[in-house]
């Protein structure tokens, strides 16, 4: 990971915290940041909790899953069902601005976010 | 003119039939000096759609073709003008008006004359036949004086002759038949007992078994005489007793004639005399008179080819119909009547809808033989040609009068597009199945209007057509694209579909059933259309997979602009006492939480932290409470009126019916919401009729409707069983319950599953109450496993740490609340800031 060397690995929450291919929003420097646990791909990832579309706190309790031929992992805000790319935070299914997506990793049973 | 040494072929009546004969020789050769004698005064028109005579078409909008068109086909046409003598030794006919016409070959078209028995009486002015456009005028004027009409014959003319009657707004019309039931040559006597109770409710008054003994009236009628004893009084009479074949010039030249009538022909439609034939209603084909314009049409054929040395011959016709009679459809086809043991029959009866439908199947259960359909002959075209084609019949051959179920090959053998191309569609014109689907493809026909243009197919009695509508569609869908009705693209099956495949693989969690039967990672759509489906199945706790659920499913309330969530306990039936109104009150208080009554009859808290639900649910389920499922695709509640535990009107107690429905039910998930009311009498308070079932108290019991409506797109429920007892309504309500539960795609309310089904609610009905499918026993076993397995699912969360757990907003510090929400106050109250 290029940007590893740029940014501070911030210890968040346990492996246990984040539900098995779900999502759970955690308080990392005062921001509120939605992380998931792609476990069926043993993937994690990590975006802002915020939706653009009505500047809601809910990307964490959306569901995830993958568009594509590509298996793009994604989630969808339980709101209005926007969905966003978790590798790029592109919006997939609307005119949305991108959100903010953060590196994850896990050591042992602890979930680190790059902050920069 | 034509020239002196073509062959001339003289025609002998200008009907139907004797046109189609000019119309089907011109087709295939010029080379004949056609002469027409016509005895009416007007060329050829469509005695088949008479009746529309009164409808305000005009004589010559009923014209088969235009004066013009026999001139432009140099067809010498002699109107008004009857042939009186054949001289056969000469080859010649003599007219009345003296010509003498010498011909090659002769066709009789002499066609029939209405059949009037021999009642005393039936010279009396008001006493008239119907049959012509000149006696449909005479019944014009006759109407117009006339209060009281009878008609004479219950058969197929003699109910056109009725409808004429009522359309002519005679204030009381009779229908007087000789023989036990209606159109004794055409339906049985079942179907025959549903048409006369649909066409008594349409005014008619019919008398059966009755023989006219004689007709009263000095001079003019007054009253029918029966055998019986009984008068009635009328003012004018339609005699329609049937017909008799015009067979008197044929007799009189010498030919052969059948004992009761018809000039007798070989498959050649030859009479005894080799250069004379007969076609239509007057000839008589192996000991049979033709009354329908169809095979008339096919003898014409086969003349015309004769005299061209065709080899076409006459083989006996199909006498198969559908009409539509004083806007109830009528139909037979194949042999209506056979029975055991040479057929097997499949009834289909709804007395409510007046739909009477009849197969006859071989022993066997392989081919259609035959069968009958009253009120809705929608299938008539298909069984016609299911019989015609011999074509083996799929395992539910019920499915071809219900209507297909859906799912895997169940509308084999019942669709248009699997006909052979040989197949007649439009027998008038001999039209085959290949010739419309060829116009499609090669000739970019598609409309109806464009293929009559293209071949004629549906020109005739039209029955037909129907059948080139979907021959027109189906044709143009098989050339572009077919869409699939599937979840989403990780899952290339139905709802339907996959809900039988995890049954039966006994999958019971989402990744299981991706891993077998999906691809991908999932998405949003298929993870809770799949947690539905396992829901339906086994009704597991649903926050064990709460990832797979939408987040009102996922933390079991509803969330609301803010992200803040409502709190709904149930109050089934809407009935609440006051202690619970001071638990509620004081709950909603300590958690600052905004109330307000929802139009489900229950108390709506909102504005809960998810953090504070747990501890919210904990306080209700200590007061008594259990959870309301508002959150959840189930049943939300059973709105009650008061019903006649206090109302003056009530006939019965809706508030026990409703509760103890909605606690039947509560917890069970289904493809969407499910909405309930129960009325305890017709005033309907409860909103029943606007439910996905609803149920309204009877003097005699329960009236159970079904697939109702609020919302976006409002509908009705429509009455699924009527007077019944508790009992039989809670078994309907299971089996329609678990059928939707089952069947209708994610998200789908009852009404639009409702909409989209095959058959309609004629076929639910037919599930539901009469079982044809068969499955009503799993139906009942498959929900009560579900209300077996209901759980308050708030007591659960409450009472398990772990799943408590996820109840916070921060998974690294539980305690902090989301310092987004923000709220105003309103009334007193707080509200949601605006976003």
């Amino acid at each position: 990971m290029e940007a590893a060397t740029a940014v501070t690995w911030l210890p968040v929450c346990k492996t246990t915290d984040i539900p098995a291919d779900g999502g759970a929003c955690a308080l990392v420097e005062g921001e509120q940041v939605a992380i998931f646990n792609f476990a069926r791909r043993g993937e994690w990832y990590a975006t802002q909790n915020l939706c653009p579309h009505k500047q809601q706190m809910a990307l964490a309790r959306g569901m995830i899953g993958s568009a594509g031929e590509t298996l793009e992992p994604k989630v969808a805000c339980p709101f209005h069902k926007r969905t966003f790319s978790l590798l790029t935070g592109e919006c997939l299914n609307a005119d949305e601005c991108a959100i903010q997506t953060y590196p994850v990793k896990v050591e042992g049973d602890d979930v680190y976010i790059g902050w920069a | 003119m034509a020239p002196q040494h073509l062959p001339t072929v003289v025609v002998i009546g200008n009907g139907m039939v004797g046109y189609k004969f000019c119309e089907k020789l011109l087709a295939k050769s010029a080379a004949f000096n056609l002469v027409v004698f016509g005895e009416e005064p007007r060329v050829a028109y469509d005695r088949v759609h008479l009746s529309e005579y009164f409808g305000g078409k005009t004589a010559d909008d009923l014209l088969m073709a235009p004066t013009q068109w026999y001139h432009d086909h140099g067809i010498t046409l002699h109107l008004g003008d009857a042939v009186q003598e054949i001289d056969r030794a000469s080859q010649t006919v003599h007219s009345r008006g003296g010509l003498v016409q010498p011909y090659d070959y002769l066709v009789l078209a002499t066609g029939s004359s209405a059949f009037v028995p021999d009642i005393p009486g039936v010279e009396k002015a008001g006493v008239m036949v119907y049959r012509t456009i000149e006696d449909l005028e005479e019944i014009k004027a006759a109407a117009a004086t006339s209060r009281v009409g009878a008609v004479l014959g219950g058969g197929l003319l003699g109910l056109e002759a009725a409808k004429a009657l009522l359309d002519l707004g005679v204030e009381q019309t009779h229908v007087i038949e000789f023989a036990p039931r209606l159109m004794p040559r055409q339906i049985d006597a079942a179907g025959s007992a549903m048409l006369q109770s649909k066409l008594e409710a349409l005014g008619l008054q019919i008398h059966l078994s009755k023989a006219t003994a004689s007709i009263g009236g000095n001079g003019r009628i007054d009253a029918l005489h029966f055998g019986d004893g009984s008068i009635l009084e009328v003012d004018m009479l339609v005699i329609s007793a049937g017909i008799r074949p015009r067979d008197e010039l044929a007799k009189l030249a010498g030919l052969e004639v059948g004992l009761r009538g018809g000039i007798t022909v070989n498959d050649q439609m030859q009479t005894s005399d080799p250069r004379i034939f007969a076609i239509g209603e007057c000839a008589l084909h192996g000991g049979m008179i033709y009354g329908l314009v169809a095979p008339g049409y096919d003898m014409a054929e086969v003349v015309a080819s004769q005299l061209l040395q065709g080899a076409r011959a006459f083989t006996g016709f199909d006498m198969s119909s559908k009409l539509k009679l004083i806007g109830v459809d009528v139909a037979s086809f194949g042999d209506p009547f056979i029975a055991e043991p040479h057929s097997r029959s499949i009834v289909y009866e709804d007395a409510h809808n007046g739909v009477y439908k009849r197969i006859n199947l071989s022993p066997d259960g392989k081919y259609l033989l035959g069968g009958v359909l009253i009120g809705d002959a929608d299938a008539y075209s298909m069984l016609l040609q299911t019989v015609n084609n011999k074509i083996i019949l799929p395992p539910h051959p019920e499915d071809l009068i219900l209507g297909a179920r859906g799912g895997e090959g169940s509308d084999s053998g019942s669709n248009v597009l699997d006909l052979p191309d040989g197949a007649l569609i439009c027998s008038c014109e001999a039209v085959t199945k290949g010739m419309i689907c060829d116009a499609v493809t090669d000739q970019g026909i598609t409309t109806v209007d464009a293929m009559k243009k293209c071949n004629k197919a549906g020109t005739g009695c039209g029955g037909c057509v129907p059948m080139l509508k979907d021959l027109i569609n189906g044709t143009l869908t098989a050339q572009g694209s077919y869409i699939k009705n599937v979840l989403c693209e990780h899952f290339d099956y139905s709802r339907q579909e996959l809900f039988d495949l995890l049954k039966i693989n006994d999958v019971r969690t989402y990744s299981a059933a991706l891993d077998q039967f999906g691809a991908g990672d999932g998405c949003e759509t298929c993870k809770p259309a799949v947690g539905s489906i396992l829901a339906g199945l086994w009704n597991d706790l649903i926050v064990k997979q709460n990832v797979i659920q939408d987040t009102n499913d996922r933390y079991l309330a509803n969330i609301q602009k803010g992200g803040s969530y409502s709190v709904m306990p149930r109050m089934a039936g809407g009935e609440v006492s006051p202690q619970q109104l001071m638990t509620i009150g004081r709950i909603a208080e300590k958690y600052s939480l905004y109330t307000k009554i929802t139009g489900g009859q229950r108390i709506d808290m909102f504005g809960a932290h998810v953090s504070d639900l747990p501890d919210i649910w904990e306080e209700l389920i200590n007061a008594g409470f259990e959870s309301g499922h508002a959150y959840g695709k189930s049943l939300r509640t059973v709105k009650s009126c008061v019903g006649s535990t206090w109302c003056r009107y009530g006939l019965h107690d809706s508030v026990s019916f409703a509760i103890e429905i909605e606690n039947r039910y509560k917890g069970i998930r289904s493809p969407h919401k499910m909405k309930s009311g129960v009325s305890g009498c017709v005033r309907e308070c409860a909103e029943a009729q606007a439910k996905d079932f609803g149920v309204i108290a009877t003097e005699k019991g329960w009236n159970l409707y079904v697939c109702g409506n609020g919302g976006a797109k409002p509908q009705h429920a429509q009455l699924l069983a009527g007077d019944i007892d508790k009992e039989t309504l809670l078994k309907y309500l299971d089996r329609f319950m678990m059928f939707y539960i089952k069947t209708a795609d994610p998200l789908m309310r009852t009404a639009t599953w409702l909409n989209k089904m095959d058959g309609g609610m004629a076929y639910l009905r037919n599930v539901v109450v009469n079982d044809s499918l068969g499955i009503c026993a799993d139906l009942e076993a498959e929900i009560e496993l579900l209300i077996k397995n209901y759980h308050c699912e708030w007591k659960e969360v409450v009472e398990n740490p772990e799943l408590r757990k996820q109840f916070t907003h921060f998974v690294n510090a539980p305690k902090v609340k989301d310092p987004t929400m923000k709220f105003e106050t309103m009334r007193g109250q707080k509200k949601v800031a605006e976003w």
